[in-house]
């Protein structure tokens, strides 16, 4: 990217292999602090997790190898399944949904025929910057049928609306949630992919007679591709790592969610209420290496022969 | 705003000749603006009814509709005591959250910042396989590594201390791959060469020159480090167990705990302070992205998205 322009360089001035040093030397020295919080934060509990993994913790001579018995355990794991389904579920349905909520609200800001756009842009963000704490604790009074908001619109109307925290509820009850700390957020990454298209492409398009829908079909659309990847594959890490909403939820309706409603509530469970830090581990692990998975295969087919890089 | 707004104008006025021909200059779409007035409902709705609801008195909390203001006019009481209650732990946790997001989110920004020139700007070996490493780690869920993360800290003795809250937030991959492909565009190798060729060091180059150019995709990765920060609950919640250090939402919480299995009188008051503390913690990140809304957006749009 950077040729070191040496041919720029006064000749003789310096030797050429001391520029190129020095140029080297100064990368990594302005990579350097990065990379060391990177390796505490991040290369150090992974490989540590991975560690623990191997081990179980016996009533009868402590803490030994046990190679992937904590993996078959886990694999053969009707909680951990089960919760992984659930998330898998929720991911089907409510990642999509918000995506294409957040790309009609990006395409529609930027088409110029709305009123009021920077309005709408603003607003519709502004639930991200909402903490999953307050977003839970907030729908979760609001879902209560007795005294939230759900129950008080069902007496207006003389009905009773369905209880939102109930079994079969539950999951669309957090989907929505989701839905709406982040479709802003995808809005304007979206938005932002949209602004970056250059103005020519469109006159170009234009003069050759295209309308809004195939200007949006043929030229906004494959440019947000890239984008949208992003987007998608930040969801669906999010969809696996899912725990503040339904960790606060539990509270509300600890009968509907247990402690392995979710795969990540079940890793923190088994470590911090069941004392099962190693088997705890092995899931962690296990969870990582699907969401990995699963993102690259979803990168894989939808990138074609798109760089990443 | 208004470049945005400004740009189809102008363009619009330059070919001003071929305006018929162009469906995306036609006027504004009601039905697509009322669609849109539905979205604004969705997402503005839920912030009005905890404005509302902090407004109120307990008794009004569960008597009067939601949606709307109670008889009285609480929110100011209410708010003094949420900030009293319990000796004022409420402020306690409000520092707190602010001295994580600050130094934090601060950090992150300022680590990705430089490490992403590094790796825009210098060819050094290994820069891709660097690269690649920690873009990887973004898949990487993060919540994987806070039980981990929690062992090895318990080892050391940082649990239950600040730092295990701040370490973790100082590294931000996704800040770091923003800031290198922002810092391949906004910072042109010509204007490097030349301060090269007038002598300047590398670093002070990078502060008097780069730093500069790569501000707005700065603020960028710093505010939304600042919302991770800010709005952290798994990883305080599993280091932290002394009230005194907690962040806001491990904080508000507890308090949703109490509400949940206290007696019927403590429950009304509890609710009311909870209300009134998720107004509080929520307006300071709403105030920073309004304020900063002109840096982070031409941060996205310039550099974050292209690929």
């Amino acid at each position: 990217m950077t040729a070191p322009a040496t041919e720029l360089r006064p000749a003789g001035a310096r030797g050429l292999a001391r520029p190129f040093l020095r140029l080297r030397v100064a990368g990594y020295a302005f990579f350097l602090p990065f990379f060391v919080v990177f390796l505490i934060t991040v290369v150090a509990p992974l490989l540590y997790a991975i560690y623990l993994s191997f081990f179980q913790d016996r009533l009868i001579g402590g803490t030994v190898f046990a190679g992937l018995a904590n993996y078959t355990r886990a694999v053969g794991d009707a909680l951990f399944g089960a919760g992984l389904l659930r998330v898998a579920l929720f991911l089907v349905v409510q990642v999509p949904i918000m995506l294409l909520i957040a790309l009609g609200c990006a395409l529609a800001i930027d088409s110029g025929r709305l009123r009021w756009p920077s309005l709408f842009r603003i607003t519709i963000f502004m639930p991200y910057a909402v903490p999953a704490v307050v977003a839970a604790l907030m729908w979760g009074y609001m879902y209560g049928d007795e005294f939230g908001l759900v129950g008080q619109i069902g007496d207006v109307f003389g009905v009773t609306l369905p209880d939102l925290m109930s079994r079969s509820w539950m999951l669309g009850s957090i989907g929505n949630m989701v839905t709406w700390e982040y479709v802003g957020y995808n809005m304007i990454i979206l938005y932002a992919a949209l602004r970056a298209i250059p103005e020519e492409l469109y006159e170009a398009a234009e003069m050759d007679g295209a309308g809004a829908i195939r200007i949006a079909w043929s030229i906004k659309l494959p440019a947000l591709r890239p984008a949208l990847l992003v987007a998608t594959v930040f969801s669906i890490i999010g969809s696996f790592q899912l725990f503040n909403e339904p960790n606060i939820l539990q509270k509300l309706a600890p009968s509907v969610i247990t402690t392995s409603y979710t795969p990540n509530m079940y890793a923190y469970n088994l470590a911090f209420n069941g004392q099962q830090i190693n088997y705890s581990a092995a899931v962690a692990v296990v969870l990582g290496l699907v969401t990995v998975v699963v993102a690259y295969v979803v990168q894989l087919i939808t990138a074609r022969r798109e760089q990443t890089l | 705003m208004t470049a945005v707004a400004g740009a189809p104008a102008a363009t619009t006025a330059q070919r001003g000749t071929h305006r018929s021909t162009k469906p995306r200059r036609r006027g504004k779409s009601p039905v697509l603006t009322l669609i849109m007035l539905v979205m604004f409902g969705y997402a503005v709705l839920p912030l009005f009814w905890l404005l509302a609801n902090s407004s109120k008195t307990s008794a009004d909390l569960f008597s009067t509709f939601g949606l709307w203001f109670g008889g009285d006019f609480h929110l100011f009481a209410n708010i003094a005591d949420t900030l009293s209650y319990n000796n004022g732990i409420f402020l306690r946790w409000f520092g707190n959250t602010v001295l994580y997001s600050v130094v934090g989110a601060g950090g992150a920004a300022l680590l990705a910042t430089i490490g992403g020139y590094a790796l825009a700007k210098y060819d050094f070996p290994g820069r891709k396989l660097l690269f690649a490493v920690v873009l990887g780690a973004i898949s990487i869920p993060g919540t994987a590594l806070a039980v981990p993360t929690y062992l090895l800290f318990s080892q050391i003795g940082l649990v239950d201390t600040p730092w295990a809250v701040l370490i973790p937030s100082l590294c931000s991959p996704f800040g770091l791959y923003l800031m290198r492909v922002y810092a391949a565009d906004a910072v042109p190798d010509s204007i490097l060469e030349s301060a090269r060729i007038d002598g300047a060091g590398e670093f002070r180059i990078f502060r008097t020159i780069a730093l500069r150019l790569l501000a707005p995709g700065f603020v960028t990765v710093l505010l939304f480090s600042l919302v991770a920060t800010w709005n952290n609950y798994f990883l305080p919640l599993i280091v932290l167990n002394t009230p005194d250090w907690f962040p806001l939402t491990v904080g508000l919480n507890q308090w949703n705990a109490q509400a949940n299995s206290g007696t019927s009188g403590a429950v009304d008051a509890t609710y009311s302070l909870i209300l009134t503390g998720s107004l509080l913690s929520i307006v300071p990140l709403i105030i920073a992205f309004l304020v900063l809304q002109r840096f982070w957006q031409s941060g996205l749009a310039t550099g974050s998205v292209k690929q």
